[in-house]
C-alpha cells in the first residue's frame, strides 16, 4: 500500500533527480550527503535540507544556469560555479554561503530589481513570488541604480520614460488567453516558461525574442499573442513562472489561495493528480501535483483550467423528485428522496419482475461508489443488471487481456514510458486524448526512442515539433486484425521472436500452434497489402523495429477497442508483446489508454455484468505488472497465446451475420469458469 | 613576369582591385607578358596595396601603390622597398603559421605544396591518433582564440571519448575589434587551415568538420568555399584523404552577426540552427558538443598552426616562446599606430618594444596613452606596464590578458571614461541575454558611467561593485571580462574619471 501514501514534501529540489545507481558522497556546509551520481550540487544541498537561492532552476526542468544566484564555493576549484549546473563528485566540499557568494547574490538581485516594477503590494504574485523570496533571502536593502541626469534609464516596466516618450522596451499585457495573462514588464527572462513548453509539454510554442536586454518571451511571430500561437493552454509555463509575468486570471481576481487539497482530475484516462487550491470553500486554481504518479507535476488545459463545472450554475445541489416525466422537479429532503426511490424501485420489481430494473454507473465514479452500486444490484435488487460505460469503451481490453495475461489491465505504469526504446501507438491520438501521457511520450521520443504509429489518421505524433514517427502504417479502417497478424507473421517467419522468453514465461505448446497459424502466407504483409492499404515494405520494417529495437511498449486506444473484432485485436497486440519478450519489465508492455479516469476501477469493482468485483485478483498468480508497480515479475506458464487472431475480410464483417469461423474466435460471452482457455484452432 | 597584387580585404579596402585592374590594362596596352597573381597579404597594412614584381626568380616589393603609379611601376622607375624579407617590420618576425601567407596564390594547391604544405598531413597520416595528440601536446600549443587552453589536452579528451561520430569545429567568428589574423590566413593561405583540421580529424577520430565563419567576412567565405571545393577535387578532403583510407570532409557555415557566437557553446548552438545563447559547462563540448557529440572547437590560428608543427616537428615550435607560452603568436597591431598589421613573433617580447619599436608608436606622433590588448574585453595597459613580456601568465599577472592578441593603440587624446563606457555599451549590444549580470549589468554599467561623468559621487563605488558582480557571476567571458577594460581604465586613468565637480574643486 506504499503507493497510496501521499508524500508531504513538496519542496522544489532545483534540478531533476538522477536515475543512476552509483552513489556519491560529498560534504555541504559541513553535512555529509549521499546522492546518486549525476545529481547537481543544488539538489544535493536540498537533500541535506539546505535551500540554495535560485530563480531559473526548478526540478521539473533541466538546469539552465541563467540567473547566477545559486553560485557556491567549492574547495579546490576556482571561481564561484553555479550549483545547478555543477554535478556532485566524491569528496567534494561545498560552501553554500560565503562573503563572496553573498556579494554576488546581492549584486544579481540588485540588477533584477532595477528592471522590475516595485508594486509588490498590489501585484497578483504578492506572497507567491520567488523574486520576492530571493530579494528577502539575499538581504537586498537598496537598489542603487538610478537614471543619469541626462536621461536614459533603460527598463521594461515604464510605459513612458521620464521625458514622456513611449518606452520602446515596454510591451503591454497580453490578455488574449481566457485563463492566464502574460505581462512582459515583470519578466526576469529566466526562460522557465520556454523550457517548460519545450521539455515538459513538448509544444515548443514559446521562445525568447531579441538579444541581450531586449530579450522578452514571445509566443510566436511578431503579432502573435498567446491565443493565436501554438500554445495549447496546458499551463506548464504559468506554473513554472516564478513571478507574476504568467499568472492565472483567477488568482488576479481572487488573490492567493490559503489551503490545498490533493485530488484527481475527472476528465480523461490519465487521471492527473492536482492540488486544488482554495480560499475557504472557493476554488482558486488547480495546480498539478508533482508527486502524481500519472502526471508528475504536469497537466493539460482540461484539468488545469476547465474546472468551471465545480461551481457551475447548472450543478444540482439538492435531491429532486417527480412522479412523472411531464411534471416539474420538486426539491425534497434526502430522506424523502431516498424513500421515494427505494419504494418506486421495489414497486417496479413487484409489478414487472425481478429483472425489470438495473444500474448503470459512469467510469468517472470512485471505486467505492461503483462497488456499492453493483452490490445494490446484486445483493438488494437480486439481479445481475449492472452496466458501465467501460463496456462500450474498453471491454475488449477486459476480455482480450484477461484471456492472454490473466488480468484485464495494462502492464506498465506511466513512469515506464521514460525507459522505453520503441513505442507503438495504435488506434489512439494521445496528443488530443491523453495529452499528459503524450507529453511524457514525446519527451522520451526526443531522447531517441522510436515511434511506430498504426492509425488511418496522420495524428500529430506522426510528425510534429522535434518528433517524427519512424513508421506510420496508415491502415484502412476495419483491418486492425490483419495488420497486427501481419506484424506477427514478420516477427515469427523472420525469426525475430524471443524464444528464451517464450519458453520460460509462456506456453510453448500453444506457441507452436500459433506459429503454424501466423506463418501462413495469407497473413504475410504482401498478401494483406491490397486490403489493408499498408505497403508490405513499411509493415516489415515496422515489425523489425519493434522486435529488435530494445524495450518495446504498445499503447492502444479506442481505435482498437471500439470496433468489431476489438477483442481479437487486443489479443493480437498482447501476442506481439509476448512474442518479443516485451512484457514484465520496465519500459515495456501493453497499455490500454482508457477513456475516463476510472475505467479500470469500474471494471475492477465488477460493474460489467460478466464479472464480479475484484476480477483482477484471480487464483492464477499475476503474470503482469499492475498499473502502479513496474518491474519484472515471475509468471507461471499460464500465459496462453490467445485464440488465433481471425481476420475477417471487411466484406464479411459488414454482413449481418458472422461466419462460423469468426464466431468461435470472437466470442465474448464466455464466463470465467472456462478460463484460461486452450488455444482454439482455426478450423479450415 | 609575375606581378603579385593582394586580394586580402584590407588591401582591397585600400584600392588593390583598382591597382590590379590598372596593371592588367597597362600591361596589355604595352603588349607585355604579365601574369597578375592575387596573393594573400604580407600583413603590413600601411604599405598596402603592396605590389611585388617577380622576375628571374626574385621578387621586388613596392609599397602603397595606386593606379596612378602603374605606368612607373611597369617602366621600372617607381621607388621600391627591395625584398619584402628585408623590410624591418617583416624581418623581425618569426613566421611559422603565416609562412606562406602573401607568398603564394591562396587557391594554388601546387604552390601550397611546393612551399611545405601537406608535409605535415602526410606525416600525420602515418601516425596513430594518440601519436598525433602527443605531438601537439609536446609543441605546447595553446588555444589562440583567447582562452589559451592547451590544445593537446583538448584533443586528448575528444580522442578518448567514445561515440559513433565526432566533429572538428573551427571558430572563425573573429569578432574582436582590432583583430584580423583569422581573416588574413583564411584569405591568404586557406589550405593551411584545411590541412590543420584534417590532422585534427585524424587525431581524434572525427570525419566531419565545420568552419563557423562570421558573416562579416564575405571574401574569406568565398575563398574558403573555393579552397574546400579544390581540396575535394584533389583528394585532400573526402572519403579517402590523400590516399590514407581515412575520411575527413568539411563545410563552411556562415554566422549571422553576433559577437557572442565566438564563444564556443554559443557557436555550437548557432551552428545547430538554434538561438546563439551560451550553454552551461559541464558538459564540455569536448564530450558533448555539436549535436551532443564529442567536438574539438579550436580557433583558426590554433588549427592553422598544426601543419607547421607536424612539418617541422613539435620541438621546433616549442623552442620558441617564454615560460608556458610556447611557440609564436600572430599579433595584430591596430588603432592609432604608425605601422599597423600582422606581426608573428615568439612569445616574450616586452609590450613596450612591440608598441614603440616594432609598431613605431602612434600615427599622430602623440604619446601613447593606453594599449588595449586582447580585444574589446581586454585590459588597457598603461606605459608603466610596458615591460610586461607578451605571454599568457605574465600578462595575467599584470591584470591583463593576451586573448586573440589584438593590440589597439591610443594616443593621449583618448578619453578613458568614454572607453570604459564603450566597453559596457559593447557588452550590452552583444550580450546573448541569458545571464543576468551581463544582460542587465551591461546596460546599468553604461548608465552608471554616465552618472560618473555627470559628477555623481556614489556612482564610482557602484561601478566597482557592478564590475565585481559581472566578473564573478557571469555565465561566460562576455560579461565576465567586460570589467577588464572598465576597471583597468578606472584604476590606471583616475583623472579621466575625476568628476566635473571634483575637477572644479
Amino acid at each position: 500500500m506504499k503507493d497510496f501514501i501521499i508524500p508531504t514534501d513538496d519542496r522544489d529540489m532545483g534540478t531533476p533527480a538522477s536515475k543512476s545507481d552509483k552513489m556519491v558522497t560529498l560534504t555541504i556546509d559541513g553535512f555529509d550527503v549521499q546522492v546518486p551520481e549525476g545529481t547537481s550540487v543544488m539538489r544535493a544541498s536540498a537533500e541535506a535540507g539546505i535551500q540554495v537561492p535560485k530563480l531559473c532552476a526548478t526540478d521539473s526542468l533541466e538546469a539552465f544556469g541563467s540567473c547566477r544566484l545559486c553560485v557556491v564555493e567549492i574547495e579546490g576549484r576556482r571561481g564561484t560555479p553555479a550549483s545547478c549546473t555543477t554535478p556532485v563528485a566524491d569528496g567534494m566540499v561545498v560552501h553554500t554561503q560565503s562573503s563572496k557568494v553573498r556579494k554576488i547574490r546581492k549584486g544579481v538581485m540588485e540588477l533584477y530589481i532595477s528592471d522590475h516594477p516595485l508594486d509588490c503590494l498590489t501585484c497578483a504574485a504578492n506572497g507567491d513570488c520567488e523574486l520576492q523570496d530571493m530579494a528577502g533571502a539575499v538581504g537586498l536593502r537598496d537598489v542603487r541604480y538610478e537614471e543619469p541626469k541626462t536621461g536614459g534609464f533603460v527598463n521594461h516596466f515604464e510605459a513612458r520614460d521620464t521625458g514622456g516618450d513611449v518606452n520602446p522596451q515596454y510591451l503591454p499585457k497580453d490578455d488574449s488567453n481566457p485563463y492566464f495573462t502574460y505581462d512582459p514588464s515583470k519578466c526576469i527572462v529566466c526562460s522557465r516558461c520556454v523550457r517548460a513548453c519545450e521539455e515538459v509539454q513538448g509544444t515548443f510554442a514559446l521562445t525568447i525574442e531579441g538579444r541581450g536586454f531586449d530579450s522578452r518571451v514571445s509566443a510566436g511571430a511578431a503579432g502573435d499573442d498567446f491565443l493565436t500561437s501554438d500554445c495549447v493552454s496546458c499551463g506548464a509555463c504559468v506554473q513554472a513562472c516564478p513571478t507574476a509575468t504568467l499568472q492565472e486570471k483567477s488568482v488576479i481576481e481572487m488573490g492567493t489561495p490559503e489551503r490545498s487539497v490533493i485530488t484527481t482530475c475527472a476528465y480523461c484516462g490519465v487521471g492527473c493528480s492536482f492540488k486544488a487550491e482554495l480560499q475557504g470553500d472557493d476554488l482558486v486554481r488547480m495546480v498539478p501535483y508533482k508527486h502524481g504518479k500519472a502526471n508528475r507535476g504536469h497537466s493539460c488545459v482540461k484539468g488545469r483550467f476547465a474546472y468551471g463545472y465545480a461551481n457551475h450554475a447548472d450543478r444540482i445541489l439538492n435531491p429532486m423528485i417527480r412522479d412523472s416525466i411531464d411534471e416539474p422537479w420538486r426539491e425534497v429532503s434526502w430522506e424523502e428522496a431516498i424513500g421515494f426511490a427505494a419504494q418506486k424501485m421495489r414497486g417496479l420489481q413487484d409489478k414487472y419482475g425481478k429483472k425489470s430494473i438495473g444500474v448503470i454507473t459512469s467510469s468517472r465514479c470512485t471505486n467505492e461508489e461503483t462497488f456499492l452500486v453493483q452490490k445494490l444490484a446484486r445483493a438488494v435488487f437480486g439481479n445481475n443488471n449492472t452496466d458501465t460505460c467501460a463496456r462500450v469503451c474498453h471491454s475488449p481490453t477486459g476480455y482480450g487481456l484477461g484471456q492472454t495475461y490473466g488480468t484485464s489491465a495494462g502492464t506498465q505504469d506511466f513512469d515506464s514510458v521514460e525507459e522505453t526504446d520503441v513505442a507503438i501507438v495504435i488506434g489512439a491520438n494521445p496528443t488530443d486524448g491523453h495529452p499528459v501521457f503524450a507529453s511524457r511520450l514525446k519527451k522520451r521520443l526526443r531522447q531517441g526512442a522510436k515511434l511506430i504509429v498504426i492509425d488511418p489518421r496522420r495524428i500529430d505524433l506522426v510528425k510534429s515539433n522535434h518528433i517524427k514517427a519512424a513508421h506510420h502504417l496508415a491502415l484502412r479502417p476495419g483491418t486492425n486484425v490483419a495488420v497486427v497478424t501481419a506484424l506477427a507473421h514478420v516477427i515469427v517467419t523472420e525469426g525475430l521472436y524471443d524464444e528464451a522468453y517464450i519458453r520460460e514465461r509462456c506456453d510453448w505448446d500453444e506457441f507452436q500452434h500459433y506459429v503454424e497459424f501466423v506463418s501462413d502466407a495469407r497473413h504475410s504483409p504482401e498478401a494483406t497489402e491490397m486490403l489493408t492499404g499498408v505497403p508490405a515494405k513499411d509493415l516489415r520494417a515496422a515489425a523489425r523495429t519493434y522486435a529488435t529495437g530494445g524495450r518495446g511498449s504498445i499503447y492502444y486506444g479506442l481505435g482498437v477497442t471500439e470496433h468489431s473484432q476489438g477483442s481479437t485485436t487486443v489479443m493480437g497486440i498482447a501476442n506481439l508483446a509476448m512474442l518479443t519478450g516485451n512484457v514484465g519489465g520496465n519500459g515495456m508492455g501493453v497499455n490500454p489508454l482508457r477513456g475516463q479516469n476510472n475505467v479500470q476501477g469500474s471494471c475492477d469493482m465488477g460493474l460489467s455484468r460478466t464479472n464480479c468485483p475484484a476480477i483482477a485478483m484471480s487464483r492464477i498468480p499475476r503474470c503482469a505488472t499492475s498499473s502502479n508497480r513496474p518491474g519484472a515479475s515471475r509468471s507461471t506458464r499460464s500465459r496462453a497465446f490467445a485464440s488465433p487472431t481471425c481476420w475477417t475480410p471487411p466484406s464479411m464483417a459488414r454482413s449481418r451475420g458472422f461466419t462460423a469461423r469468426a464466431r468461435i474466435s470472437c466470442n465474448r460471452t464466455r464466463t470465467r469458469n472456462t478460463w484460461p482457455r486452450a488455444l482454439r484452432r482455426w478450423n479450415a | 613576369m609575375k606581378i603579385y597584387v593582394p586580394r586580402d580585404s584590407a588591401a582591397k579596402a585600400l584600392g588593390a582591385d583598382a591597382v590590379a585592374a590598372a596593371i592588367a590594362a597597362e600591361a596589355e596596352a604595352r603588349g607585355l607578358d604579365v601574369t597578375v597573381i592575387r596573393n594573400g597579404t604580407r600583413g603590413m597594412i600601411w604599405l598596402e596595396p603592396l605590389v611585388e614584381i617577380e622576375e628571374g626568380g626574385a621578387r621586388r616589393a613596392f609599397g602603397a601603390v595606386s593606379p596612378a603609379d602603374v605606368p612607373a611601376l611597369l617602366d621600372g622607375t617607381l621607388e621600391g622597398l627591395g625584398k619584402v624579407e628585408d623590410i624591418p617590420f617583416f624581418a623581425r618576425q618569426t613566421r611559422l603559421t603565416f609562412a606562406r601567407c602573401g607568398l603564394i596564390d591562396p587557391l594554388d594547391l601546387d604552390a601550397y605544396e611546393a612551399h611545405g604544405g601537406l608535409t605535415g598531413l602526410r606525416r600525420a597520416i602515418a601516425m596513430t591518433g594518440q601519436q598525433i595528440v602527443d605531438e601537439v601536446k609536446e609543441s605546447g600549443l595553446r588555444g589562440r582564440g583567447g582562452a589559451g587552453f592547451p590544445t593537446g589536452i583538448k584533443w586528448q579528451t575528444v580522442h578518448d571519448a567514445e561515440a559513433e561520430q565526432k566533429y572538428i569545429v573551427c571558430n572563425a567568428d573573429e569578432g574582436d575589434s582590432g583583430t584580423f589574423a583569422d581573416r588574413m590566413i583564411m584569405e591568404g593561405d586557406p589550405f593551411t587551415l584545411i590541412e590543420g583540421m584534417a590532422i585534427a580529424g585524424l587525431a581524434v577520430g572525427a570525419t566531419k568538420g565545420y568552419v563557423y565563419l562570421r558573416s562579416e567576412y564575405p571574401d574569406a567565405i568565398e575563398v574558403m568555399n573555393e579552397a574546400v571545393r579544390i581540396g575535394r577535387a584533389r583528394g585532400l578532403l573526402g572519403a579517402d584523404v590523400l590516399g590514407s583510407g581515412r575520411a575527413f570532409d568539411m563545410e563552411i557555415r556562415v554566422g549571422a552577426g553576433a559577437y557572442v557566437c565566438g564563444e564556443e557553446t554559443s557557436l555550437l548552438n548557432s551552428l545547430e540552427g538554434k538561438r546563439g545563447i551560451v550553454r552551461a559547462k559541464p558538459p564540455l563540448p569536448a564530450l558533448e558538443g555539436f549535436l551532443g557529440k564529442p567536438t574539438v572547437v579550436n580557433n583558426v590560428i590554433s588549427l592553422a598552426t598544426v601543419p607547421v608543427i607536424f612539418e617541422k616537428g613539435a620541438q621546433h615550435y616549442a623552442d620558441f616562446g617564454l615560460g608556458r607560452s610556447k611557440g609564436t603568436m600572430p599579433i595584430q597591431i591596430a588603432g592609432n599606430v604608425k605601422h599597423g598589421g600582422l606581426f608573428e613573433t615568439a612569445f616574450g617580447m616586452p609590450l613596450g618594444e612591440l608598441v614603440n619599436d616594432v609598431a613605431g608608436g602612434t600615427a599622430t606622433g602623440r604619446p601613447v596613452k593606453a594599449v588595449q590588448v586582447g580585444g574589446p574585453l581586454g585590459a588597457y595597459m598603461p606605459p608603466s606596464k610596458f615591460d610586461t613580456p607578451f605571454a599568457y601568465e605574465e600578462f595575467d599577472g599584470q591584470g591583463g590578458l593576451i586573448g586573440h592578441a589584438g593590440v589597439v593603440i591610443f594616443d593621449d587624446t583618448a578619453d578613458m571614461l568614454q572607453m570604459a563606457r564603450f566597453a559596457m555599451e559593447f557588452c550590452a549590444v552583444e550580450s546573448c541575454g541569458k545571464c543576468t549580470p551581463c544582460r542587465i549589468g551591461a546596460v546599468r554599467g553604461v548608465e552608471t558611467i554616465d552618472r560618473i561623468a555627470e559628477g555623481d559621487g556614489g556612482a564610482k563605488e557602484l561601478l566597482v561593485d557592478l564590475c565585481e558582480t559581472m566578473k564573478d557571476g557571469s555565465l561566460c567571458a562576455l560579461g565576465g571580462f567586460t570589467p577588464y577594460p572598465v576597471m583597468s581604465a578606472l584604476e590606471n586613468y583616475p583623472d579621466d574619471f575625476a568628476t566635473r565637480k571634483e575637477a572644479a574643486e
